[in-house]
């Protein structure tokens, strides 16, 4: 399965009419990056930096404006409704809740049998039936029939959230699209899901887009990383590089002030003014340049480009080489 | 296991899930006082349509003694005006209340949850478009409207209904249109888009069993309405005169002037009947209301 | 339909030091807040203090009424509630807001009350002039300022936040922490921070209780419970908690969910996760015993199988 995704210029806008006249909100401004088959690659960034949204365009659940997304060679965005339903085998998404994003009125039969039947995969039932014990087992759900026959509400959340993995396994995809998949759950279970899809990755050569704001999680789960602010990248590269040497300002000031689970550890943290803006109010030149404590004129005026500064590292910042010791 | 077997067990497996749902309905449902006696009611007025023939003791349509007789053990609420029994009238009156109310009301919220349903999920135009027929609607007058309709189709029961109908169709379609666009935001819609379904499949393996509960509640209300104007219209003296609904009683009932006169027991019946039967139906909708939505349940 | 009683919080002492950060840490639904809120006797309905003191200042608040408490809470100890930063009045004016609590508990005038939030703010770290404004316009981290700021109106000595930066982003996560830990230098403030998060504990607080299923599993200081644990659960935790720092590798899991409060499980409320649970953990309660100065632990072998957890392989 050539799973090797390409993705171009992405740039989404949602439209909110001001006053009759047509402004957009610019989610996600021209963003690229691509991902190799078999890895995990992260889509970091806080609140309002546009990767939720990022990862929605990818799979065709969000229109985007302008862009290309490429899978198995095809281009997402250009294809039918109806071309795009069949290619929704390959790739599927598991959502940030495990408490809304399954149907609490079906059983988890039901609802690990509705993607077979909606794609009309394995017409008899015994054969459905199989994939669906087969799923419930990857995720660790045992004895399968038990919980088959369960209903949501009588399941905990860690269990919900495995169930919402083997509905975005039972097509067998290649490219799984995780959104925030552990933050809703308790601190002990987290590790049991991350390892679940690790373990999963490696039985299945699957392919990851993880999105989170976490970045101890990220730094758990990835071996890529795409740091995303207000619609933009940032920064990107392999994740340990990222984490242990970051370039941008905004990778820096993120990297220092993330607490860490050890009282003997003490820190410098990057003070940085503000708050992020609403994407309503996008600063000109560099998103990141009136909270940037390096900021100067030409970052106001003109909009940093995404520059490759190591073998895979890119950085978008107009003083990438002073950050390069 | 061969493949019937496997087969078959499903089938027993979903039935006994449906079976547990009903048993859970039940065992909730019991709990709440307002609840069964609004059962009672109900059935009782239900025994009631269905055994007329033989609960009643004379012809409701023929006359069988004199007019305007008090009551007696011959005519328990005496005869009306063309001397016709009353009681009997009255018991064959609930044959078409509750028919009425049934039909006009299932007809109601097919109509409002088709609309409502439609606009909701697709937004957009063709929202817009249906709102605002709905908002044209919802503007008219009701009584005004109601009784230009009766007068247009002319008497008969299924033209009762219809008016019924489109008087009321309104109010389940806002209701149903704002659920339907709040369920459409959930994640589990995303989720079944996702999965690769259509947008048909969508609305009716998802959407729809999270509206019912909300549309089975509105129904109930929807059941006392009907009733509550039908009573209205054959008041008026636009419903059907061949039929004896309870409104209708009343309606010869003032034509005779019977409050005038003091003839309590030709109107304080059907009116006790009419309130009887709409209180059972509210007691019902309240404990299924509190049951399917566990919001309101006390703590 | 919730049926029968969760026993949220059972058998939970600690002693909370003056100028001291206590951390109450633990998952969902393991009694943290209901412990806040028992302290500051406002449980929801339906939720009742069985048995037990809260001695403050020589008092026992478990035996106060309603009215009485009234004038413990906010003047003496106050909460910032979790997610309250949400819950300000879109309509009226923050300054409003945090007036209202000095005004009714200090018998102020409307103006005194108004000079006493303009310097509430300023302390916070917020312009006093934005008093004036509407939550609306307040980004999140400010409006947990003001939060900070409502506690703090009438004077308390013992601060109560439940998940004070849950919903912040990271940047202003450490800027709020860090305006804690300020005021609690400059006001002597003791504070009881409610969190699931550890690191967040690790940063801010001295000595730190875990909470499990309702009970206290360990309690000490932050650098023991940390690095030398007691108790199997609390070694689980630190050990499986993603970090940007350290080393990168994969960490074991603990096996299972968090118990159902209705219906707990016996014994040893751990012992259903726990790798070395035998007959005792199942049928006996731990008690909750000190083992070394000022550090609880409620196991039945924790000398055995210390740095067990530690030491496993994922």
């Amino acid at each position: 399965m050539d799973n090797l995704s390409v993705w171009f210029p992405a740039r989404k806008g949602i439209a909110s009419t001001f006053a009759g006249k047509q402004e957009w909100v610019h989610a996600v401004d021209d963003v690229s990056f691509s991902v190799r088959k078999g890895e995990v690659m992260c889509l970091a960034g806080e609140s309002g930096s546009g990767k939720t949204t990022t990862a929605r365009a990818v799979l065709g659940l969000i229109k985007a404006k302008s862009g290309i997304v490429r899978f198995e060679g095809n281009d997402i965005l250009s294809l039918s409704k109806k071309e795009l339903r069949k290619l929704r085998c390959k790739m599927q998404i598991i959502f940030q809740d495990p408490y809304e994003s399954i149907d609490p009125r079906m059983s988890v039969l039901e609802i690990l049998s509705e993607p077979l039947e909606v794609n009309k995969v394995a017409r008899s039932r015994q054969e459905r039936e199989e994939r669906v014990y087969k799923a419930l087992e990857d995720v660790r759900l045992l004895p399968p029939r038990e919980f088959a026959r369960r209903f949501p509400h009588e399941l905990s959340g860690g269990q919900r959230q495995r169930v919402a993995i083997a509905r975005a396994l039972v097509l067998e995809p290649g490219l799984l699209v995780a959104d925030e998949p552990v933050s809703m759950l308790d601190a002990s279970i987290r590790v049991q899901i991350l390892n679940l899809l690790l373990d999963l990755r490696e039985e299945y050569d699957l392919t990851f887009l993880y999105i989170t704001h976490d970045l101890a999680q990220a730094r758990y789960i990835g071996n890529d990383i795409v740091i995303m602010y207000l619609g933009r990248i940032m920064e990107s590269g392999p994740v340990e590089e990222i984490v242990s040497n970051p370039v941008h300002p905004y990778t820096k000031a993120l990297i220092s002030n993330v607490p860490v689970p050890d009282p003997t550890i003490k820190r410098d943290r990057i003070a940085v003014k503000g708050e992020t803006p609403s994407a309503l109010d996008m600063p000109s030149g560099c998103r990141f340049h009136p909270r940037c404590p390096y900021a100067e004129e030409i970052c106001r005026t003109k909009e940093p480009e995404l520059l490759r500064i190591g073998s895979a590292r890119y950085s978008a910042c107009h003083f990438n080489d002073r950050w390069i010791s | 296991m061969t493949q019937e077997q496997a087969a078959l067990q499903l089938e027993e497996e979903r039935f006994w899930v449906y079976k547990r749902k009903l048993r859970d309905f039940w065992r909730l449902y019991r709990r709440s006082s307002l609840g069964k006696v609004g059962l009672v009611i109900v059935l009782s007025f239900v025994t009631v349509a269905l055994a007329a023939p033989w609960i009643a003791p004379y012809d409701p349509f023929t006359f069988v003694g004199d007019p305007f007789l008090k009551p007696s053990s011959a005519h328990i609420l005496g005869t009306d005006q063309v001397g016709r029994d009353i009681f009997s009238r009255v018991i064959y009156g609930t044959r078409i209340s509750l028919l009425i109310g049934l039909v006009a009301s299932t007809m109601t919220i097919a109509l409002g949850s088709l609309i409502g349903l439609i606009s909701g999920y697709l937004g957009g135009r063709v929202d817009n478009v249906l709102m605002r027929i709905t908002d044209l609607f919802i503007i008219l007058p009701t009584l005004p409207l109601m009784l230009i309709m009766a007068s247009i189709l002319g008497k008969g029961i299924q033209n009762i209904i219809i008016v019924i109908t489109v008087i009321s169709w309104t109010a389940t379609a806002r209701m149903v249109r704002s659920q339907t666009m709040s369920l459409k935001e959930r994640p589990f819609t995303e989720a079944s888009r996702a999965i690769g379904s259509t947008d048909l499949h969508t609305i009716a393996r998802h959407i729809v069993p999270n509206v019912f509960p909300l549309v089975f509640a509105n129904g109930m209300i929807a059941i006392v309405d009907a009733i509550l104007a039908e009573a209205g219209l054959s008041f008026l003296g636009f419903g059907d005169p061949s039929q004896a609904s309870w409104g209708m009683v009343l309606h010869f009932a003032d034509i005779a002037g019977a409050t005038v006169n003091g003839y309590w027991w030709y109107i304080v019946p059907p009116g006790i009947c009419i309130m009887l039967l709409v209180m059972g139906f509210a007691f019902i909708s309240y404990s299924t209301d509190q049951i399917l939505n566990p919001r309101l349940r006390r703590r | 339909m919730q049926e029968g009683t969760a026993r949220a919080v059972d058998d939970v002492t600690f002693t909370l030091k003056r100028g001291e950060t206590l951390g109450l840490a633990g998952e969902s639904g393991c009694g943290k807040t209901t412990t806040a809120l028992s302290i500051m006797k406002l449980l929801p309905p339906g939720g009742r203090i069985l048995k037990g003191e809260i001695i403050h200042d020589g008092e026992d608040l478990a035996k106060k009424t309603d009215s009485e408490m009234k004038a413990v809470r906010w003047k003496k100890i106050s909460i910032i509630f979790q997610g309250a930063m949400n819950a300000l009045n879109p309509v009226l004016r923050v300054g409003d807001q945090v007036t209202e609590a000095i005004i009714e508990k200090e018998n102020a005038t409307k103006s005194e009350a108004l000079q006493r939030a303009r310097s509430l703010f300023e302390l916070v770290g917020l312009d006093s002039s934005r008093v004036s404004y509407y939550p609306h316009e307040f980004s999140g981290g400010m409006r947990q300022r003001v939060m900070i700021a409502m506690a703090l109106a009438c004077n308390p000595s013992i601060v109560i936040a439940d998940e004070p930066v849950t919903a912040l982003d990271v940047v202003v996560q450490s800027k709020i922490l860090e305006l804690i830990k300020d005021l609690q230098r400059k006001l002597n403030l003791s504070v009881i921070l409610i969190t699931h998060d550890l690191s967040v504990i690790a940063e801010t607080c001295d000595r730190v209780a875990i909470m499990y299923a309702g009970k206290i599993a360990e309690l000490g200081n932050v650098t023991d419970i940390y690095k030398d644990s007691w108790h199997p659960y609390t070694e689980a935790l630190i050990t499986a908690f993603p970090s940007i720092a350290g080393e990168k590798k994969r960490f074991k899991s603990i096996p299972g969910d968090p118990p159902d409060l209705t219906s707990p499980p016996s014994g040893c409320r751990f012992h259903t996760r726990c790798p070395w649970q035998d007959d005792t953990c199942r049928n006996q309660v731990p008690e909750y015993r000190n083992v070394s100065p000022d550090h609880h632990v409620a196991c039945h072998y924790s000398e055995k199988i210390r740095g067990k957890f530690r030491g496993a392989k994922p």
